[in-house]
């Protein structure tokens, strides 16, 4: 069999076919991208209980994608300035301590999610911007790739720059306190990266199933290690498997890719949640590696 | 001990003479965010350096709340109170703070090991690794405190008593001045109550200073230098007090006076 053969073979199997075309190169560098970025963070955000958080900043992006479209701006400042106002806002509602956290967030996020539906549904019709709400990752241009390695770069460099302060202001707050260690300082360059990440996640798999890509590798990763470095690892792998058997099924059976890229995730969620309950049965002592 | 090279604190290094105590109070009063009346309320208290100190007192009397005040943890809503000649927070390294055990994430995936480990890092500050010298510290400590074997274990399937032990490994592992120790006897087994005390003897001995919340009177004059009651966050007594600390201030001098 010769070597043009051998790749024409390879271009008509499932694993090869959706490589020929280059919207599927590109939309498997994007969700590869974009799955590490979310898996990595996704542990903070699992592991400090702020899953309310990253749902809230990703839907609170819908207005500000929504208002840079109709103004013309770059889509990414839109939903970057949104989540960063939300952010922010979260943190100064909660902080004035006449409100909890977690209805602060409730109220912000609905209503920024509400604002950004009433702008559509007075602009135009609702199908301009199913790719908002449910993502694109096959309509990912150049640009919008770069800026996916950009984020990922920034992201893992700043938890790498601040792994053990991060790390410790989650476990116990109360004694980074004590040697003088800001724990709200961390937060917000976690919610900064947060920020960062969603807007990516959103051109992937929209604003709402982004918070998804945060905590389904992220949880399922936390049932396999004991350790939060090995568990950011195993959460990445999680992530761009689950991504690429998400590309693969919505190419062959036409399915929504982002929601078959979450449901996959989900999938391995479960088997890394059944495993473990059988390992838990099996020994009662079951200690994690 | 170096310093480290981005510390987490601005440092205000005084160089606080023999006759500065660890721990001053004056006339402190705390109080929670949200709260109506300070849980604390104008507590004058004088901790000689080397001492060692039981505050006392029911559930509510303002232990913990004083001790986590002099820890940085609470603002301080009238008063004074320097560490070491700093105002609180001004020498975080010099002060270990053990916390009660429900102050902690134990669910984290974090060893044992990795747990006190973090007792070095306000000597680390920013951008630093642990070093070789904080690993045999650590190394040492949980031998110290006879959880070596345990170094690996996740801290979530620890028990109590081992929580504990782990807890007081971190705060000896900052090698600290002086330690702030809130109820380290509460509900622990009865190894970890020796092997607490024992350290804590032997800590003692090494000249630290010694600050114990407790409820647990058992044995109380036999460990400690001096004992103060709080009860409904005041000083019991705060006037003889005070004059008793003065004496005991003086005796403690000549006490330093006459060690050659």
């Amino acid at each position: 069999m010769s070597w043009i053969s051998l790749h024409d073979w390879f271009a008509r199997t499932w694993v090869g076919a959706p490589l020929q075309y280059s919207f599927m190169r590109s939309g498997f560098a994007a969700v590869v991208m974009v799955g590490i970025t979310c898996a990595v963070l996704g542990c903070f955000v699992v592991l400090r209980r702020m899953a309310f958080i990253g749902d809230a900043i990703a839907h609170t992006a819908l207005p500000g994608v929504v208002i840079a479209y109709l103004e013309g701006y770059n889509l990414f400042f839109g939903a970057l300035a949104a989540g960063l106002l939300t952010a922010l806002g979260i943190g100064w509602l909660s902080g004035r301590e006449e409100l909890r956290e977690d209805t602060a967030i409730g109220v912000l996020f609905t209503g920024m999610f509400a604002l950004g539906v009433l702008i559509i549904s007075r602009a135009r019709s609702f199908r301009d911007f199913s790719a908002m709400l449910f993502g694109d990752v096959l309509g990912v241009t150049r640009a919008d790739l770069i800026l996916m390695a950009t984020i990922l770069a920034i992201v893992l460099s700043v938890l790498a720059l601040f792994f053990k302060e991060l790390e410790l202001t989650s476990v116990d707050p109360g004694y980074s306190a004590v040697i003088g260690l800001r724990a709200d300082w961390l937060r917000n360059i976690l919610l900064v990266l947060l920020a960062l990440a969603v807007v990516t996640a959103i051109q992937a798999v929209g604003v709402i199933l982004t918070s998804a890509l945060l905590i389904t590798p992220a949880a399922a990763a936390s049932l396999m290690t004991g350790n939060l470095f090995r568990m950011m690892v195993v959460s990445a792998l999680l992530a761009i498997l689950s991504g690429i058997v998400g590309l693969y099924a919505s190419f062959n059976y036409g399915v929504a890719s982002g929601a078959a890229i979450v449901l996959t995730g989900t999938t391995l969620f479960a088997i890394a949640f059944g495993s473990r309950s059988i390992m838990n049965l099996k020994y009662r002592s079951f200690r994690a590696m | 001990m170096k310093s480290p090279r981005f510390p987490y604190a601005r440092h205000h290094h005084g160089t606080p003479g023999r006759q500065t105590p660890a721990l001053d109070c004056q006339n402190v009063s705390v109080r929670y965010p949200r709260a109506d009346r300070p849980a604390v309320q104008n507590v004058t208290l004088k901790v000689e350096t080397g001492s060692r100190i039981a505050l006392i007192g029911a559930n509510g009397a303002g232990k913990s709340t004083l001790l986590k005040a002099a820890a940085g943890l609470l603002p301080v809503c009238g008063g004074d109170i320097h560490v070491h000649g700093s105002p609180v927070g001004g020498c975080c390294h010099r002060v270990a703070f053990l916390a009660q055990r429900g102050e902690l994430d134990w669910r984290f995936p974090m060893t044992v090991r990795k747990l006190v480990l973090t007792g070095r890092y306000v000597h680390l500050g920013w951008f630093s690794r642990a070093s070789n010298d904080d690993h045999r510290i650590v190394d040492e400590t949980l031998e110290r405190l006879q959880i070596a074997d345990l170094a690996s274990r996740r801290i979530g399937e620890l028990s109590g008593g081992q929580q504990q032990r782990t807890l007081l490994a971190r705060a000896i592992a900052q090698e600290a001045d002086m330690l702030l120790l809130d109820e380290p006897l509460n509900a622990v087994d009865a190894k970890t109550r020796s092997v607490v005390r024992a350290v804590l003897r032997s800590l003692s001995a090494a000249g630290k200073t010694i600050v114990v919340a407790t409820h647990d009177t058992h044995d109380i004059e036999v460990e400690f230098d001096r004992v103060v009651h709080l009860s409904g966050g005041q000083c019991d007594g705060a006037r003889r007090r005070l004059d008793e600390a003065r004496e005991e201030a003086q005796e403690q001098q000549t006490r330093l006076e006459r060690i050659p």
